[in-house]
């Protein structure tokens, strides 16, 4: 075998290795007893194994042991705790079945499950033992188990055939493949044979019988070989495994990929059970194709086309259905597609046949591909050797058939002396001809058959009798009948195709309109919304959808604009399948007796909901329907995924935002305090030092650092507690008359200092309206404002405030004939912490996002703006309620 | 007086207690301090101060509480130390008999310039003579205002008010104290008046009535006749 390219394991199959590995870790451990057939020992031996773990402290439970009455096995079960078994009933008769609710919820470390193959009573919730073994296994717990090599899915027919005792109860293989340890329990058939005599397998009557049938010595060594030939080349695998993950240079999964056709006949069945063992001989994967043809299946056949695919799917095969009226051609193009280096078929069955078989068909067209000739049990359904469209026609459609012919012959009565019965036997060609237009198949050749009768009947002389006297009419009487058939059928197939095509682009369109509402739905709500008019709309179905929610926890009730409600039990069923990922409920192995089948959707980090469907018309979804509703879950799952990322990215974007602005801040901050905190301890220090402090002039000089640093410091602070202030939206305007003229005269005053450079006119009307303000906020917010202007403005320059009132508002402007605001600032001028880049250190970026903080905190508006005339300007209104000017008069 | 007037700091921050001894000692007064209100209480009734300073935020008791212990035995004036954001505490403070207060940071200027306030007010009462600040004066007796030496006419209200602020000159006076005082007190919440009020007078008494020098307007509390030298 070649490597591939290089020597290195390829990263999907490290990764799909790390990922096993994974699991194994959390899941709980599985070991299967094996042997050949009943009686070698292998409940015995896994009796004898459960003791020993016992004995190590491990706490062992039963969870169903069929022991056969045998005194040896029954001694052994003794010893250890049993979990009772669940009583049901069903049709009268009382049944026990393993309690699955009570060993997990017991949660022992390991449970006894005998009997793998074994099929559950109905109303259990798995159908198949296997599956709660798997459910055990998913929740931690680790389990013994025995197994005969013939319930292996791949080996059944096998041993049908070896035994002649069909097989019932099957399990799929991936159980083999899953489990971490098999233990073969071989015994030589003559020791077997011996134990059967001795009535240590079964009771001495049974046994004789059984003896008979089964054990015949030609049988068990068969059975041997195949049990032991399977075991070690589980052991080969393994060690493949093995040397994968431990990255031993070594012969690589083979590039080998087999490709096999399946359909609904029974004949399948061998097919893909061969196609399973070759490829697990081989290493290889493989891939089983339906394809569809414009052929309608009988209800039997489309519940057998299900029955295989799902046994393909079991069996590790990758499904693909494709659409095609050749099928040859279709297997082989698949089989190019999908890179596939073999193709099984299956030998036809008939040698004689009217046209080339399948077979031929595909080895013709396989080109460079290897096409393998399956044989197949002889009892396989014939196939029919003329394609009947049978699109299926009531009895209406016979009748309207039968009369529409007739009506024509019936009108063409008159006539026909005139025109000639050559001429009528073409007006009934063409109705005929029209006839598939309407009805099917059936009925049109029931119409030809009926016209050529008539035809010949009332039209051809002799007329009355149905003998024909000419040669040449003979002929034309065959040829109708031939052009009759042939039309009719012809037409019957091309409508057939036709309405095949239409329902494929049906499902186009229906996938197409989903994926369209689904890119449009805003927020998860919208999206369940999408879901369930799609699924309603395209499959008549009623839909319940479940959506955890942002964290990943599951959801407790159905989405509000699920379309019915879901009592307990269906919940119930949600539930387990939002738990397990893996569809459940009606038409499904697991729960079955649900009104609605669900779906689970998968995310990458945590399942992200349950949807359910339950169909109007209580019959299953043919395969295409169940796809494409497949379909359908996937593109809702992804959906909510896309959401889900969504939302995650906003609340990352807003934790970047915040991350940016603390930044911001601390470096602000962290300047704006050292700098002044630094001239007060320079300056302090200096006037410590008896150097300094004996010159008067110095000693001056660093005091008045001091203090001006002092000053600013305490500018910040408040400044700060303000902004804290209003963070918290603890500001409460305290509400009271108010004299703007005094308001902006404090604040003017309170500025004095760092005004002085500045000249300062206050223009307010003398019979400026008293307002209700916050005297105090006002106050502070103009003398951020003036303290701003002063800041911004070169010395000498004018600082103006000006107000004015009518009935809605008052509005009050600080200008100056400074540089003004550049262009780009403006819009960001009232930011938190915002500097126009460029400016000098000495503010914070505080005192104009404070004082709009405090304009808006009295309902107002505060804006900033270029005068036309050069310099800023600040424009602020306040609202004025109504009585709430008082005018000065008195 | 031959003794320095006392005066008696309760404040439990060292620093500020520190501070304030160093400016009222050099402006000649004697200082004796208390870190607590209990240790305050003690100290007013032994050392008998003349003023008392007092820090609203202290940690064992409630300032204004303080103030209304020292209120209950004696009428002696009381400044209360606060800060800026806590106007409506300044308010109950001077409402429950406090007679001026100052914000931290204060400074040293206007520290003295209260103090001194605060004891001439007690000298005032008992003279009665002509009040001079700026250029304005009030003879109270004669109940004769003067600008710049150029007599003004003042409604009967308006001069109300301005007795009020010359009784109590340099000293804050709440609006609910003007309110209750001029109005009376049904009319305790009205400031309106008080803003009309005041503005009639600074555009009679100020020189610049913009730029009010006299009446100023101390923001969320009260106004205040300043007293210039």
């Amino acid at each position: 075998m070649t490597p591939g390219p290089g020597t290195r394991p390829d990263p999907d199959t490290l990764l799909h290795a790390l990922k096993k590995e994974e699991e194994r870790a959390t899941k709980g451990k599985l070991k299967i007893f094996f042997g050949m057939c009943a009686g070698v020992g292998k409940t015995y031996d896994m009796l004898k194994s459960a003791h020993e773990a016992h004995g190590k402290d491990i706490d062992v439970v039963v969870g169903i042991v069929e022991t056969h009455k045998r005194p040896e096995t029954e001694a052994l079960v003794a010893g250890l705790p049993i979990i009772s078994r669940k009583k049901t009933e069903y049709k009268g008769t009382a049944l026990e079945e393993m309690d699955l609710d009570a060993i997990i919820s017991r949660k022992p470390q390991l449970v006894l499950v005998d009997e793998l193959a074994h099929t559950n009573a109905p109303g259990s919730r798995h159908t198949k033992r296997y599956q709660d073994v798997l459910e055990l296994l998913d929740n931690g717990m680790d389990v013994y188990t025995t197994l005969n090599v013939q319930h292996l899915e791949s080996h059944a027919d096998s041993v049908a055939q070896i035994t002649g005792a069909t097989v019932r109860e099957t399990v799929p293989d991936s159980i083999l493949e899953q489990a971490d340890e098999v233990e073969v329990i071989d015994i030589p058939p003559d020791e077997l044979l011996k134990r059967l005599a001795e009535g240590r397998v079964y009771t001495p009557e049974r046994s004789q019988q059984a003896i008979q049938n089964f054990f015949q010595k030609g049988n068990l060594t068969a059975l041997r070989e195949m049990s032991l030939r399977l075991t070690a080349e589980r052991v080969d695998h393994q060690l493949r495994d093995y040397m994968q993950t431990k990255r031993i240079a070594g012969p690589w999964k083979s590039s080998v990929r087999l490709l096999v056709g399946i359909s609904s006949s029974p004949h399948s069945v061998s097919l893909i059970r061969w196609a399973r063992r070759m490829a697990y001989t081989m290493d290889a994967t493989w891939i089983a194709v339906y394809v569809e043809t414009s052929r309608a299946l009988s209800d039997s056949a489309k519940a057998q086309l299900a029955k295989n695919i799902k046994l393909a799917r079991e069996l590790g095969a990758e499904i693909i259905t494709t659409a095609d009226e050749d099928v040859a051609d279709a297997l082989v193009r698949v089989a190019r597609q999908q890179n596939a280096t073999q193709i099984l078929v299956g030998k036809p069955h008939r040698i004689f046949s009217l046209r080339k078989s399948l077979l031929d068909q595909v080895i013709e067209r396989s080109g460079e591909l290897d096409v393998y000739a399956v044989g197949g049990e002889e009892k396989a359904a014939a196939r029919r050797i003329i394609h009947f469209p049978t699109i299926h026609s009531g009895l209406a459609q016979y009748a309207m058939a039968a009369g529409i012919v007739c009506l024509v012959a019936l009108a063409c009565y008159p006539v026909h002396a005139i025109v000639g019965y050559q001429t009528i036997s073409l007006i009934l060609l063409l109705t005929v001809a029209l006839l598939p237009l309407k009805l099917g198949a059936g009925p049109v050749l029931l119409s030809a058959a009926l016209s050529a009768l008539l035809w010949d009947y009332f039209f051809i002389p002799p007329q009355f009798t149905l003998s024909v006297n000419m040669a040449q009419d003979i002929l034309m009487l065959v040829t109708y009948f031939a052009i009759a058939t042939v039309t009719g059928t012809l037409t019957a197939r091309i409508r057939a195709r036709e309405k095949a095509v239409r329902s494929r682009e049906e499902r186009a369109t229906a996938l197409y309109t989903l994926t369209r509402d689904l890119s449009i739905a805003p927020n998860q709500d919208e999206v369940a919304k999408a879901a369930i008019t799609n699924i309603k709309k395209f499959f008549g179905a009623e839909v319940a959808v479940f959506l955890s929610d942002q964290d990943g926890d599951v959801f407790t009730q159905a989405h509000p604009t699920s379309t019915f409600t879901v009592d307990e039990k269906e919940f119930g069923v949600a539930a387990w399948v939002y738990w397990n990922e893996k569809k459940a409920g009606k038409f499904t192995e697991t729960l079955p007796f649900a009104t609605a089948t669900y779906y689970p959707m998968s995310g990458p980090r945590y399942p992200l909901g349950v949807i359910g469907v339950k169909p109007e018309l209580e019959n299953r979804f043919t395969v295409d329907q169940e796809v494409l509703l497949e379909n359908f879950v996937r593109q809702i799952a992804s959906t909510l995924e896309r959401e889900q990322l969504n939302e995650m990215t906003k609340r990352s974007i807003a934790s970047v935002e915040a991350e940016r602005l603390y930044k911001t801040l601390f470096n602000s901050l962290s300047h704006e305090l050292r700098t002044p905190i630094a001239a007060i301890v320079s300056a302090s220090e200096g006037l410590l030092d008896t150097a300094t402090s004996g010159n008067d002039k110095v000693k001056q000089d660093l005091n008045l650092e001091i203090h001006t640093a002092a000053e600013r410091l305490n500018r910040l602070v408040e400044n700060l507690l303000d902004m804290t202030r209003l963070e918290s939206d603890r500001i409460k305007p305290n509400l009271d008359w108010c004299d703007l003229r005094d308001v902006v005269s404090t604040a003017v005053r309170k500025l004095s200092g760092e005004l002085s450079g500045h000249s300062v006119t206050v223009e307010i009307p003398t019979d400026m309206p008293l307002v209700k303000l916050d005297f105090g906020l006002m106050e502070q917010a103009f003398t951020n404002l003036l303290h701003n202007a002063s800041l911004y403005t070169p010395p000498g320059s004018k600082i103006q405030v000006a107000a004015q009132a009518n009935n809605h508002q008052c509005m009050i402007t600080i200008s100056d004939n400074g540089p003004g605001f550049p262009k780009d600032a403006l819009p960001r001028i009232f930011e938190k912490f915002y500097r126009v880049p460029g400016t000098k250190a000495g503010g914070t970026g505080l005192g104009l996002s404070i004082a709009r903080g405090f304009v808006e905190a009295h309902n107002g508006t505060i804006r900033a703006e270029n005068n036309e005339e050069g310099g800023a300007r600040f424009v602020i209104t306040l609202p004025i309620h109504n009585g709430s000017q008082k005018d000065m008069q008195h | 007086m031959s003794n320095l007037p006392i005066v008696l700091v309760i404040d439990d921050e060292v620093q500020i207690r520190r501070l304030l001894q160093i400016n009222l000692e050099a402006a000649g007064y004697k200082v004796h301090l208390a870190s607590s209100g209990k240790e305050g209480l003690q100290q007013a009734s032994m050392v008998r101060p003349e003023v008392v300073i007092l820090d609203l935020g202290l940690p064992d008791e409630d300032g204004i509480d303080v103030l209304k212990k020292i209120r209950e035995w004696t009428a002696i004036p009381v400044l209360i130390l606060s800060v800026r954001s806590s106007e409506q505490d300044i308010v109950r403070a001077l409402d429950a008999g406090a007679d001026d207060y100052l914000t931290k940071p204060f400074r040293s200027g206007e520290l003295l310039a209260r103090v001194r306030t605060a004891l001439r007010h007690r000298q005032l009462t008992e003279q009665g003579e002509s009040f001079v600040t700026g250029s304005l004066s009030v003879d109270l007796a004669a109940r004769i205002v003067k600008r710049n030496d150029e007599i003004v006419k003042l409604t009967p209200t308006e001069y109300s008010l301005l007795s009020l602020f010359v009784r109590n000159a340099g000293k804050v006076l709440t609006h609910r104290y003007i309110l209750e005082q001029v109005w009376g007190p049904t009319f305790a919440e009205e400031s309106q008046y008080t803003r009309v009020y005041i503005g009639q007078l600074r555009k009679k008494l100020e020189d610049d009535p913009s730029n009010p020098r006299l009446f100023l307007t101390e923001s969320g509390i009260g106004y205040r006749l300043e007293i210039e030298e």
